[in-house]
């Protein structure tokens, strides 16, 4: 009986959690983000990311093309390397140092560039948008 | 074909690449007995693991809360030296041809390096393929490489008295810029910033070549080369400030790191899935008896790419493994904790 009633709560507390992933209506902060991804031939594609994983993480589960994300969010590959939306640079932050000694590893670094493994999503992130290289490996 | 016998190694079986999944596969298969070579690209064990992620900690090792890459190979190395494997580093296997039956495998590789194997079995643990120089998006550079442009150097002398161009600001960068300056006719080393992640003895040699006039540092990027017949005369430099100028550029050696290919495994008549080879989930054979696929390359339904299932894999490769290489001798199950005979390979006993 007490661990009949241990499931239900489990499943309860679950489903709880799932009505709260995406919209909050009891108000707080967002869960979720709309982040905008343009390709390299100018095709747009936005999606959701979820607050407190990565862009990259983000693009990953959307299978946005031209992102390769060899070594997995390790920031050891740089071949997830995107250009930030100059009216975003400022939110987006800037790189580290481990990030931008990294990016010597991508081709046509310009200053907006990134390697969006290190780029976590947070709320105030909603709208970002970045664009992608033809090339990453 | 004598011939070819003679210079070729015999082998139980032949493990293309040194990564967890490979390197655990040597131990699973040590203890049915079945003796291994291993072949990596790399000039060292590790894979992934050493090659991307050396220091960084990797938190779902059963057993291991903690631990980084290099340690996970340092401690699969030692796992492992009870059996003895011969390992080829700096090598990749090009070509894999059949030439038993699906009863009785048999397998003939060569490797770039000019290598023959012989074996009963072949276990493929290449993970995502083999790392190879990433080659820079500048259009036709395709027609010069092998000739004028280099991602590695293998004979200082085919940069004797020339205009050479590195770009880069990483350590081969660097030790290339400081090795081929005293042979060249001129040196440029193009980088995207003023900041060097190579070893400070190195940017401050570097840096005193600068200010003696030995060599010129650019920053920027190369965008376009100009040649004929595979040999480069021009490139094109793009300065940060946007600017673009034409120099001087016989040879050219690009150094962004290293990218995941797949490479000649698509070439070893293997059905493939996106670029992974799908297995069964028994034996995790591939679609030709004798070829096993472990770790990253192989896909089946609800596959994971964690090195644990590496690790399973290469475990349940090796019972079947060994049904091919000891067809006359039955396979008894043992565990290692209470198993003198495991324990005797081992060498604790």
């Amino acid at each position: 009986m007490h661990e009949k009633e241990t499931g239900v709560m489990a499943k309860m507390s679950f489903e709880d959690a799932a009505t709260r992933y995406g919209a909050e209506p009891g108000g707080g902060a967002p869960t979720k983000v709309k982040i905008t991804f343009i390709d390299s031939q100018g095709q747009a594609r936005t999606v959701e990311g979820e607050v407190g994983s990565t862009v990259m993480e983000t693009a990953r589960r959307n299978d946005i093309p031209e992102i390769a994300a060899e070594c997995g969010g390790a920031c050891a590959c740089a071949t997830c390397h995107v250009y930030v939306d100059e009216n975003w640079t400022e939110k987006a932050g800037k790189a580290s140092q481990m990030e931008e000694d990294m990016l010597d590893f991508a081709f046509d670094v310009k200053p907006n560039s990134r390697l969006c493994c290190q780029i976590t999503v947070r709320p105030e992130l909603e709208g970002l948008v970045v664009t992608t290289p033809a090339q990453q490996g | 074909m004598n011939q070819l016998k003679e210079a070729a190694i015999e082998t139980d079986v032949v493990i293309v690449g040194a990564g967890p999944a490979g390197l655990f596969s040597v131990f699973e298969l040590g203890l049915l007995d079945i003796k291994a070579h291993v072949i990596d690209i790399l000039p060292r064990a590790g894979g992934q693991c050493s090659e991307l992620y050396p220091e960084k900690p990797i938190y779902d090792i059963p057993g291991l809360p903690i631990c980084t890459g290099q340690e996970l190979t340092d401690n699969l190395l030692k796992q492992i030296e009870p059996f003895r494997p011969t390992f080829h580093f700096n090598e990749m296997v090009e070509t894999l041809v059949s030439l038993g039956t699906p009863e009785k495998p048999e397998f003939r590789l060569s490797t770039d390096a000019g290598k023959i194997f012989h074996a009963r079995v072949v276990v493929i643990a290449a993970g995502g393929g083999s790392f190879q120089p990433k080659k820079p998006p500048i259009p036709k550079i395709d027609a010069y490489e092998g000739k004028s442009v280099f991602y590695a150097v293998r004979r200082m002398e085919d940069f004797r008295d020339k205009n050479v161009v590195i770009v880069g600001g990483g350590d081969s960068a660097l030790d290339w810029t400081l090795n081929l300056q005293p042979v060249a006719k001129s040196l440029t080393l193009v980088h995207r910033r003023d900041q060097f992640r190579a070893a400070p003895h190195s940017v401050s040699a570097m840096q005193e070549l600068v200010a003696a006039g030995k060599i010129d540092f650019r920053l920027g990027q190369i965008t376009a080369v100009e040649g004929e017949d595979g040999e480069l005369m021009r490139a094109t430099l793009k300065g940060n400030d946007g600017v673009e100028q034409q120099i001087a550029c016989e040879r050219l050696m690009p150094f962004f790191g290293l990218t995941m290919k797949l490479g000649p495994v698509a070439d070893w008549g293997l059905q493939l899935n996106e670029n992974l080879i799908p297995v069964d989930t028994e034996k995790f054979e591939t679609s030709h008896a004798g070829i096993f696929a472990v770790g990253d390359i192989n896909s089946y339904p609800g596959k994971l790419k964690l090195i644990l299932s590496g690790f399973h894999e290469a475990a349940l490769a090796a019972q079947k493994a060994h049904r091919y290489v000891y067809p006359d001798k039955k396979l008894l199950f043992q565990y290692t904790t209470s198993s003198t005979n495991l324990q005797k390979k081992l060498g604790v006993s």
